[in-house]
């Protein structure tokens, strides 16, 4: 498919006799700003978590830029422009938030230790941490947690941003603040594929919107076709 | 070489300068005695803390890697009569290999299941030692020095060699830690996944990790032949190389390469002087007393203690 960053053909996922995945085919295009919704345990972590390359799908196959990543342990992905937030915060716990960002600039961001410095700063800066740079991710907030989430994950240069629910249990003006940073980073050229529950930001956010239930793509279409889908409210409300 | 390495190579070789004037002094030599088991465990710490400090993984089989070294010395004693720095790097190769070999184990087992993996594995090696008759089998078996040693009495020569080899570990332990190698391994000490997902190629670190360890251990375990002069296998696999290989880091601190040194030097000049004036019993007896009152109080060590008192 012509301008597709990210295609993923026949994505099949089992745990054990339960099928997390069923045969996911999707396409994210370039520059996109792409919404990936459904109910709890309908698959979209398991399905990010394949494409970010913690966990092997058992069928299927991902292409990214053009090149069969399917077999790519994570760090090779990052290094090729996948990076994403997890949806618990994940961060360094022993350093601190700077020195947080240092280690995908280093690994994954191609910079050399001397000036991931001022890189990482400059992305602190950007996001709004910078008067945190030098404190423990303990002694962080919750907001400020996802920030951090967001922050190291820009740090690795993406081509591609999962934002894995970067905005669950923040307040109203907090998910404004979190949604200003992805349209930003959006209007940098990076692509972004937002997996919500907030349905308010995701709307607003998405172009295009695939819906999983139960492991199956069960929708695809723009915030308004996605509303309208019957599909879409049966699995949410039930009959 | 940035001026602070520089530093540190100085100081290397002025604490090998040392070791070598206070070998040539000939003082009382249970010194040199007791002081080749001292720096015998600031290699010990000093190797294990590179995979249970800065990886995080907590490895309870010191003593079949610092047996590995012991036992390929005693191999190559007894089938080449080959020399010390043969017998050196052949234990460090040997027991590098065991090293690389429970790298993979990481790939399945994380935790406290990886540590007890350890432990197993010097359970198994110790019986196919006691098994082998050839290095002595569980009778043991008695080595005979060379004669002759390049200067001094053969134990005032190995305590120098000693010297050198913990100056070595150091030194690496240090380079790990400041180098891009030390930070990916941090990274996967505090989270695996979110460092895999950074661009951290965490499978290669732990390898590594996990062999440049065995590989000192085998260091410190090589000269041990020589030293006692007698090995048998409940000696090359002691209970006491495990529980201070873990508790001197500890100690020290974990985070840096001063750590096990300190916790190294602390303890096991304690359990030398404990030795002598009360019994050899007490030896693990203190290391348990100090183990659990540093775990309570201060569970970063005495690194972490100084930088508390200092206000961080």
């Amino acid at each position: 498919m012509a301008g597709a960053l990210l295609e993923i053909h026949g994505l099949v996922k089992r745990f054990g006799g339960f099928t997390a995945l069923n045969r996911v085919t999707l396409h994210v295009k370039e520059g996109e700003r792409f919404g990936l919704i459904g109910p709890n345990g309908s698959g979209k972590t398991t399905l990010i978590n394949c494409v970010s390359g913690s966990l092997r799908p058992d069928d299927g196959r991902i292409v990214f830029a053009g090149r069969d990543i399917t077999a790519l342990p994570a760090h090779q992905r990052t290094r090729l422009g996948i990076a994403r937030s997890f949806q618990i915060p994940k961060p360094f716990t022993s350093m601190t938030v700077q020195e947080n960002l240092d280690i995908p600039l280093e690994y994954a961001g191609h910079a050399r230790a001397r000036d991931a410095g001022a890189e990482a700063a400059e992305i602190l800066r950007a996001i709004g941490l910078d008067a945190k740079a030098h404190l423990r991710p303990s002694g962080l907030t919750q907001i400020e947690m996802r920030k951090l989430e967001l922050a190291r994950a820009m740090a690795a240069r993406p081509k591609l941003l999962i934002s894995d629910e970067a905005m669950a249990g923040l307040s109203s003006a907090e998910v404004d603040d979190i949604l200003a940073i992805l349209f930003r980073l959006n209007g940098e050229g990076i692509t972004i594929i937002m997996i919500e529950h907030i349905m308010r930001a995701v709307m607003r956010f998405s172009e295009r919107i695939v819906v999983l239930d139960a492991g199956e793509r069960i929708a695809e279409g723009t915030p308004d076709e996605i509303v309208r889908n019957p599909a879409v409210e049966k699995a949410y409300l039930g009959e | 070489m940035t001026p602070r390495s520089g530093l540190a190579w100085l100081a290397g070789l002025g604490v090998v300068g040392a070791g070598i004037a206070l070998a040539g002094l000939r003082v009382n030599p249970y010194v040199y005695f007791a002081g080749y088991v001292i720096l015998q465990y600031v290699v010990i710490a000093t190797a294990w803390n590179i995979l249970g400090g800065y990886a995080g993984y907590v490895n309870f089989g010191t003593p079949a890697f610092f047996a590995m070294g012991a036992y390929t010395a005693v191999f190559l004693i007894q089938s080449l009569r080959a020399p010390l720095p043969v017998l050196i790097l052949a234990g460090g190769l040997v027991a590098a290999l065991l090293g690389l070999g429970i790298g993979y184990l990481t790939l399945r087992l994380r935790g406290v299941f990886f540590s007890i993996a350890t432990l197993a594995l010097s359970v198994v090696l110790q019986t196919m030692i006691i098994n082998w008759e050839y290095v002595g089998g569980s009778r043991g078996l008695s080595v005979i020095r060379p004669s002759g040693p390049p200067f001094g009495s053969y134990v005032t020569f190995l305590f120098t060699v000693m010297v050198g080899l913990a100056v070595l570990s150091v030194m690496v332990a240090r380079f790990i830690e400041r180098s891009w190698i030390g930070r990916g391994l941090a990274a996967l000490r505090d989270n695996e996944e979110a460092a895999e997902c950074m661009g951290v190629p965490t499978l290669r670190l732990k390898l590594f990790a996990t062999t440049i360890s065995g590989f000192l251990l085998g260091v410190a375990g090589a000269p041990f032949p020589y030293y006692v002069t007698f090995v048998e296998p409940n000696s090359a696999f002691a209970l006491d190389y495990a529980v201070n290989a873990l508790a001197m880091p500890m100690i020290g601190g974990t985070t840096s390469w001063a750590g096990p040194v300190i916790g190294a030097v602390l303890l096991g000049t304690a359990q030398q002087l404990a030795t002598v004036t009360i019994s050899s019993e007490m030896n693990l007896f203190i290391v348990g007393v100090v183990l659990v009152a540093f775990v309570v109080l201060a569970p970063e060590g005495i690194l972490g203690l100084v930088r508390r008192l200092r206000g961080r």
